[in-house]
């Protein structure tokens, strides 16, 4: 099965034809979305109008968490099975996945500042979420640190399958220990705590914000590929002799 | 004209609902765009050292 | 093939391993990752007046005092036990009685002199025809706050 997007160029020809409906999901979901979290949804009967912010922040949040496990199982993949389309499916999801993460700590710092007093606590949720931030940072530095960038690749698959300890401690952080942040509201024991005019908006954000990032990690992982290519060419070209052809191209 | 500032004002949490949705939309933009060039960027290098006869052949997956 | 069962193997132990480390380090230091104490754990652990902490629980119903010139005071409960609460300063929008709150201070003679408090909502969102509707009904499920755990 894995080995059937193991071609590169298999996988290339796939992604190209996925990529306009991806965009398309993307762009409907969205619409409908922002159409239904802004203007057809009621205010909250505590935090008013203010939980519109749970339309941009929570969908964030999940993408922050689902990249990074995407990031995690791409390294482990890599790591294990060798497999070449792993390294570049992770290098691809880290920018990804830090964006936003950087977006649900914005937007919850927005939502915090009105509702709870803060803009920032030290709690367990926040902290961890600045934890995953930091470790989707280190990742990518620890990735473009090596010359080469097959050991690149190995340091930072190691740091991402380390750093997965941190998205459980994440997800339950609100149950384990006393936190300024609320407890999870869409999935939990004896059904959603959300009232569905509110999470109908929410989940269309949620699939939104899901298939822009297939949509965009595709467009990366092409990206990718291509630079890879450019790399090995490059390669063998230092170490062919340089022709008179080669040197006349360079004077153009 | 006051529906609209009704709508804009956000029972008084306009001040932080709309920079949310603004700043989700420049960062969601921007990463499309820059992911964008970064494709079309590796693919004319990638075509330049390939086939330096052929300047002007787009390469396969080009169609961006 | 026998490497790749070699690596995986591998892998499996040391993730293994470092989940076990992190259960033990967080378990370690689970009184410095708790953001707020019940009065009941206050009450029991009593601290000093100079330390600084802060307390959790939902605003008793009609303790709220404005005496003026930006005083406050009220009562936070777990529904076991209460504790009194004065502070100066500007009150969060989510701040009313029977809601979750946060205050950070210092126990001073029985009374906590806070100098932040914030407010702490549940889980539960719903517009606002739907809450009173639930209230009428008698449906209200009256679950806002965990703070006993």
């Amino acid at each position: 099965m894995l080995h059937r997007f193991a071609n590169p160029t298999r996988f290339l020809r796939l992604a190209a034809a996925m990529q306009p409906w991806m965009a398309a999901l993307t762009g409907v979901m969205l619409a409908f979305g922002l159409y239904f979290g802004l203007f057809d949804s009621p205010g909250d009967y505590q935090q008013g109008e203010s939980v519109r912010i749970m339309y941009v922040h929570v969908p964030s949040a999940w993408m922050a968490l689902l990249c990074y496990t995407a990031l995690a199982g791409s390294c482990a993949v890599s790591l294990i099975w060798k497999h070449p389309l792993a390294d570049v499916a992770a290098r691809a999801t880290a920018p990804i996945g830090a964006w936003f993460t950087f977006l649900a700590l914005v937007t919850g710092s927005l939502w915090g500042k009105p509702m709870w007093g803060t803009w920032w606590v030290w709690d367990a949720r926040l902290t961890s979420v600045l934890i995953l931030f930091f470790l989707y940072l280190g990742y990518m530095a620890l990735d473009n640190a090596f010359d080469d960038p097959g050991r690149g690749a190995r340091a930072s698959s190691i740091l991402a399958l380390v750093g997965f300890v941190n998205v459980p401690i994440i997800k339950f952080s609100v149950d384990w220990w006393n936190t300024l942040h609320q407890p999870a509201s869409v999935i939990k024991m004896g059904g959603s705590a959300i009232h569905p005019s509110m999470l109908m908006p929410l989940l269309l954000m949620g699939v939104g914000f899901t298939s822009y990032y297939f949509w965009v990690l595709l467009i990366r992982i092409r990206g990718e590929i291509c630079a890879n290519k450019v790399r090995s060419l490059r390669l063998r070209q230092v170490h062919e002799q340089p022709s008179a052809d080669d040197l006349s191209e360079e004077a153009s | 004209m006051d529906t609209l500032l009704t709508f804009l004002n956000m029972g008084g949490y306009g001040d932080f609902i709309w920079p949310a949705y603004v700043i989700v939309t420049i960062v969601l933009a921007g990463l499309l765009i820059s992911s964008r060039r970064f494709v079309k960027a590796a693919e004319a290098e990638l075509g330049s050292i390939k086939q330096p006869h052929q300047r002007g052949r787009r390469e396969v997956g080009d169609e961006t | 093939m026998k490497r790749k069962h070699k690596r995986l193997t591998f892998a499996g132990i040391a993730m293994l391993l470092l989940a076990t480390a992190a259960a033990l380090i967080l378990s370690a230091f689970e009184d410095s990752i708790v953001f707020f104490y019940s009065p009941t754990e206050l009450a029991k652990q009593k601290p000093g007046p100079d330390l600084r902490l802060r307390i959790g629980g939902l605003v008793e119903e009609g303790s709220v005092v404005k005496p003026g010139g930006a005083i406050v005071s009220f009562r936070v409960t777990d529904m076991r036990n209460v504790i009194a609460v004065r502070y100066k300063g500007i009150l969060p929008d989510l701040f009313r009685e029977g809601q979750g709150v946060v205050a950070e201070g210092r126990l001073q003679n029985g009374v906590f002199q806070a100098d932040e408090v914030l407010a702490k909502h549940d889980e539960n969102y719903m517009p606002p025809e739907v809450a009173d509707a639930l209230r009428e009904s008698g449906q209200w499920k009256g679950k806002d706050m965990e703070t006993e755990q």
